[in-house]
């Protein structure tokens, strides 16, 4: 399969990337790692007439934790993620997901702006991107603006981002002490997107209840879930097992996915429950509770 | 459309091309460069047939398009053999029958080969792993398992 004719630019640098994409519009599309956008360019779902690949823009593929937050370069990919001891051992939610995330080989292409700009409520970042409450940096032909995830996400491959606007980080705030994240992920076999998937990301108080929660749902509705109800239910509660049961109930009842060969709604609904209650079991033992 | 010149390093020879943006990696290798080793199985970014190492990582070759390797290194199965002397996996492949068909072992190669540029010891686990962009419709994957262990001891 080979994809329609389009005309490719490699920008040197962001400034010129927006410049390009200003004078495009409509016709214009960002290049990452390309792993979901080169697909469908073959497959002929979608066309452009220009490619902007921002791939080899200098200063957008690192880890680092600066200013409160863990920041993430966009061009950062997901092999860099999944080998990173920073993630491995302080940021256990996006470890989990990571190696879930398509394969190995994808994975040396593919970058974590990408997963999260792409608007494809099947990628499993953006639902760790509402759990952890991130923000997502943005440069326009106005310079630089924040967008909180839960504003960023507006349908099924629509976000708040212009048509000239470029994805440049992805910040997480410092998880406080007696924190836990967790993302749990029911899939067919490697490759395939979730059943259901759910990322949760709690703070305790010193006695052991839910000061702060996050969750949110992957493959559920047309953009990625926020289930903010069975956050906001947690919040002074013991994460005992009932707590929990109750809280992926509400969860799960947030999600309105649609049927296809990964199963009916009914299942797809109830895998929803099972997997925000792992997160939340796993999440609560990360954060030191019981 | 304009057209672009590019430049790759390809098993240690620069090549140059005059190419189409649209023209898949693996279009430019065994088509341009008439290389065939490199297969299309699926052109779908699933069945790994068409990997070849890219500046160090195994990348699927229906996934990128040539342009993007602009500057590139590549490796592909044609690049294993040294001096008429085979790599220590195409070596284990032989030896432990990891293969039947064929189809998707040139993608097994190099996909396995770069596991043990990193990995000099890997367990059974981690080469099931790393070979799980990989299909093989024939073997079951534990001959191909068994081959990959033997390169791994001939390596070391």
């Amino acid at each position: 399969m080979i994809p329609a004719a389009f005309d490719y630019h490699r920008p040197g640098t962001l400034d010129e990337a927006v410049k390009l994409l200003s004078s495009y519009g409509d016709q214009g599309k960002v290049l990452s790692g390309g792993m979901s956008l080169l697909p469908s360019l073959k497959l002929r779902l979608g066309s452009y007439a220009h490619l902007v690949d921002i791939g080899r823009i200098p200063g957008l593929d690192y880890i680092k934790e600066e200013g409160g937050f863990l920041r993430i370069g966009a061009l950062t990919r997901q092999s860099t993620l999944e080998r990173s001891d920073l993630i491995r051992t302080k940021y256990p939610i996006l470890a989990d997901a990571v190696s879930l995330i398509a394969d190995p080989l994808v994975r040396n292409r593919g970058t974590l702006g990408g997963n999260i700009a792409n608007g494809d409520p099947g990628n499993d970042q953006p639902a760790i991107a509402l759990a952890v409450g991130a923000t997502l940096v943005a440069r326009g032909p106005k310079g630089e603006r924040s967008i909180a995830a839960n504003q960023f996400y507006k349908g099924l491959y629509e976000t708040a981002l212009a048509r000239n606007e470029i994805l440049t980080e992805i910040r997480i705030p410092l998880p406080a002490a007696r924190s836990g994240g967790a993302y749990a992920k029911l899939k067919r076999k490697t490759g395939d997107f979730a059943v259901a998937a759910a990322a949760v990301q709690l703070t305790l108080n010193a006695k052991g209840a839910v000061d702060r929660a996050g969750i949110a749902l992957t493959n559920a509705a047309l953009t990625p879930v926020e289930a903010s109800d069975a956050a906001k239910f947690l919040i002074g509660k013991m994460p005992d097992d009932k707590t929990i049961a109750e809280a992926a109930k509400l969860a799960a009842a947030k999600s309105a996915p649609g049927a296809d060969r990964r199963g009916s709604v009914e299942y797809k609904k109830d895998m929803a429950r099972v997997m925000v209650t792992r997160a939340l079991r796993k999440a609560v033992q990360r954060a030191g509770g019981k | 459309m304009a057209k672009h010149k590019i430049s790759v390093t390809i098993n240690g020879a620069v090549r140059e091309a005059e190419i189409e943006s649209r023209l898949l990696l693996v279009h430019l290798i065994r088509e341009d460069f008439r290389m065939t080793g490199t297969h299309i199985g699926c052109d779908t970014s699933h069945c790994g047939a068409c990997t070849v190492i890219l500046d160090g990582n195994p990348v699927k070759s229906c996934t990128v398009l040539a342009v993007q390797a602009d500057g590139a290194k590549i490796t592909t199965v044609e690049g294993l053999e040294q001096g008429g002397k085979l790599h220590p996996v195409q070596e284990g492949f032989h030896e432990k029958h990891g293969l039947q068909c064929g189809f998707c072992t040139p993608g097994m190669l190099m996909t396995t080969s770069a596991l043990l540029e990193r990995n000099k010891n890997p367990s059974e686990q981690e080469i099931r792993e790393a070979i799980s962009g990989n299909l093989c419709r024939c073997t079951g994957y534990v001959n191909i398992v068994k081959a990959v262990q033997y390169a791994a001891e001939k390596m070391r």
